[in-house]
């Protein structure tokens, strides 16, 4: 990918001229631990740079405590509001796409393929993720003139969501967003069509599912329950496009899988981050601020991408997915139904679901 | 009314789960007076046998197809599974799709061993340690049988369908139920029925039910009683297995799944009565339809959060007005 990126600063030599070293630690999606794992590596390792994570409790947690301590967070996969919203950080930048973004990218095709009379039931993880992915969805798809018939928190982790499930079934609702990730979606996913969602008809109408957020883990975990139901990603491996085929190539090979979206983003942050510092020709985490916010970008898979310099989020296409109905191998799980271009998922950085925050000043460190 | 007929049915069934983890539990505790906080990760066990037979029968060889591409460009390998080429695609296709059940076969020898290798390697060290130090031991166990388990089979859990003769759901009265949760029901009747029937009518049963109640007299009369009670730990872990191995389809395995079920169902036990086999089976299934009541919207409208306190609130309940829980013999925690 370093030879798709439209910034040619780095060499593949390092950065300016001092070899990587990383260190890694497991944050079991949980913000406490997240939190204690990169306290460690700041004050024992001494690292200049987070990246990663898989949660936005987990992104937000860190991200705080980067700003505190003067590092760069370049956040993975965190797909809440809040991480570049009320919880925006200056010493933090988010290259995933979010829950605003999926509802902006979903509305009008779930729209022009469900109509504009139905009826949701939300069942939400409830954390910030959750919450304002669901938000943006019931925005979303009551723009397209949808009702919403209720929404209910689950906890994180319920393993059994049967309970939370039947209620739907005698609700009137004809459509279930499911605002859960990762092993709550798969479980929940799975029950509901156990439950035979999937198979009811509500006053004329098939019932449908809707995963507003896709990975391609969830979507192996969750085998054929996905079949022909509607999410979306940030990015995935069977884009065309020049950045994507050199990054699923080397992955591939080194792997033996294509690469998920959480594998991309990353990488990509890290990318990012290096070409910053060479840029800035500094590793002072306020130089490489400078660096990054207004940062345009191509050949890294999404297509021209920028850097929002009034919050850190990154603007570019988003993708709308369905779980493939004949899937050809194991790899085979979703297919892309759109790429939707950055301006109908843009919004302003003063947009309600994003308020309350501040970015405040780059801390340089120690 | 459907309504709360079908939660009615859901509780059943997570309390099916709950009481065949809380019976085995009360069996240890029973016989060998063991507060094993790693039963919990002997039903992931279970489950993760499940996965291995799914990945036994999935085992393949590989002939290069030409005419199609892999990811990557080059020819795609097509996994050819072994029990598809010794017995017809169909044939063997359906052996694969039976692989829940069929595991069943792996989980009673596995889970008889595990259990009796535990026993026999650590717990019985702690038989006369406090109950505290039986804790920290047990608990610590299901820790390292946990990452264990994420080191062979990874973080991520692991879809492990039903057959295809169960997919969907089936008419019960005025709703329809998913037919593997019915199944899993009966099959949890049909577990809990041949342990008592075990402990009641056989000979073996009757000794380990005689030492449950007077250990020493009964070692008095010649009869190895820690040999029985070591056997019992073993179907004890059988019984946590197969509850396990059965549930996958419901609930698809992943390495902490034990430890979602450990503190619910030490619930149930207190609340059974500590040491009661019939108890635990009671409070299993009415804390599980307890808990489905408590996550209807008409009742969280109410007292909000209440669907996932219920159960703790009924514990403390009992622990007040009555210690030794629904069915406990008379004195046990009421000292």
């Amino acid at each position: 990918m370093l030879n798709t990126f439209s910034s040619k600063a780095l060499q593949g030599n390092g950065i300016l001229g001092k070899k990587v070293e990383f260190v890694t630690g497991d944050t079991q999606t949980k913000s406490d631990v997240a939190r204690a794992s990169a306290q460690s590596m700041i004050q024992k390792d001494g690292v200049i740079m987070v990246n990663g994570g898989s949660s936005s409790g987990v992104a937000i947690a860190v991200q705080g405590l980067c700003q505190e301590a003067g590092i760069i967070f370049m956040a993975g996969l965190t797909h809440s509001n809040d991480t570049t919203g009320k919880d925006k950080k200056a010493n933090g930048f988010r290259h995933f796409f979010n829950g605003y973004m999926s509802g902006a990218a979903l509305g009008p095709v779930l729209e022009a393929e469900y109509g504009s009379d139905r009826n949701a039931y939300h069942l939400t993880a409830d954390y910030t993720w959750g919450w304002t992915q669901q938000e943006s969805m019931q925005a979303s798809t009551e723009a397209i003139g949808w009702q919403t018939a209720q929404n209910v928190l689950t906890p994180v982790g319920a393993g059994d969501f049967s309970s939370y499930i039947a209620p739907v079934l005698n609700s009137g609702a004809d459509t279930l967003i499911l605002n859960h990730y990762g092993g709550d979606m798969v479980n929940s996913l799975t029950q509901a069509v156990q439950f035979g969602l999937k198979d009811k008809q509500v006053n004329g109408k098939d019932f449908k599912i809707i995963v507003p957020l896709y990975s391609e883990l969830m979507a192996a975990g969750a085998g054929s329950n996905i079949e022909g139901v509607f999410g979306s990603m940030n990015w995935n491996w069977q884009l065309s496009d020049a950045g994507t085929a050199a990054f699923v190539k080397s992955f591939g090979e080194k792997y033996g899988f294509p690469p998920s979206g959480s594998a991309h983003t990353c990488y990509v942050q890290t990318l990012l981050y290096a070409d910053a510092c060479e840029r800035a020709g500094t590793f002072n985490p306020c130089g490489v601020v400078e660096a990054l916010e207004g940062f345009k970008f191509d050949g890294m898979g999404n297509g021209p991408t920028e850097y929002r310099a009034e919050d850190h989020q990154c603007f570019k296409d988003v993708l709308v997915m369905k779980g493939k109905e004949n899937p050809a191998n194991q790899f085979d799980t979703l297919e892309i139904v759109e790429v939707t271009p950055r301006a109908q998922v843009e919004y302003a950085p003063d947009h309600p679901m994003f308020a309350g925050g501040d970015l405040g000043e780059c801390n340089p460190g120690a | 009314m459907d309504a709360i007929f079908i939660q009615i049915l859901n509780g059943l069934d997570k309390g099916s789960a709950y009481a065949l983890i809380a019976l085995g539990l009360t069996l240890i505790f029973g016989t060998l007076g063991v507060v094993n906080f790693a039963h919990g990760a002997l039903f992931m066990i279970g489950a993760f046998c499940a996965v291995t037979m799914q990945r036994i029968l999935g085992l393949s060889s590989t002939i290069i197809d030409d005419t199609q591409k892999d990811f990557l460009g080059n020819p795609l390998k097509v996994e050819v599974p072994y029990v598809q080429s010794w017995f017809g695609p169909e044939m063997g296709a359906a052996i694969q799709d039976w692989s829940v059940p069929l595991s069943i076969l792996l989980v009673v020898p596995v889970m008889l061993f595990v259990g009796y290798a535990m026993e026999r390697g650590l717990i019985k060290h702690f038989y006369k340690r406090p109950h505290a130090d039986q804790i920290l031991v047990t608990f610590g166990l299901a820790i390292v049988i946990g990452e264990i388990i994420k080191a062979f089979y990874g973080a991520n859990p692991i879809q492990t369908p039903m057959p295809s003769a169960f997919v969907g759901t089936i008419d019960i009265g005025p709703v329809a139920y998913p037919t593997w949760r019915l199944v899993y029901f009966l099959f949890s009747m049909v577990i809990i029925a041949a342990v008592f029937a075990f402990l009641q009518f056989t000979t073996f049963g009757m000794v380990v039910r005689a030492g449950m109640a007077d250990r020493e007299t009964v070692g008095m009369l010649g009869i190895n009683i820690d040999r029985r009670f070591t056997i019992m730990f073993g179907i004890a872990a059988a019984v946590a297995g197969l509850a396990g191995a059965m549930y996958t389809p419901i609930l698809s395995p992943h390495y902490n799944i034990g430890m979602d079920f450990l503190v619910l169902s030490f619930v149930v036990v207190v609340v059974g009565g500590m040491g009661s086999l019939p108890g635990a089976v009671l409070a299993g299934f009415l804390l599980g339809i307890l808990q489905s009541f408590a996550s209807m919207n008409e009742v969280k409208a109410i007292i909000p959060g209440i669907d996932q306190i219920i159960i703790y609130l009924v514990a403390i309940i009992i622990l007040l007005v009555r210690p030794r829980g629904l069915m406990g013999r008379k004195g046990v925690m009421e000292e």
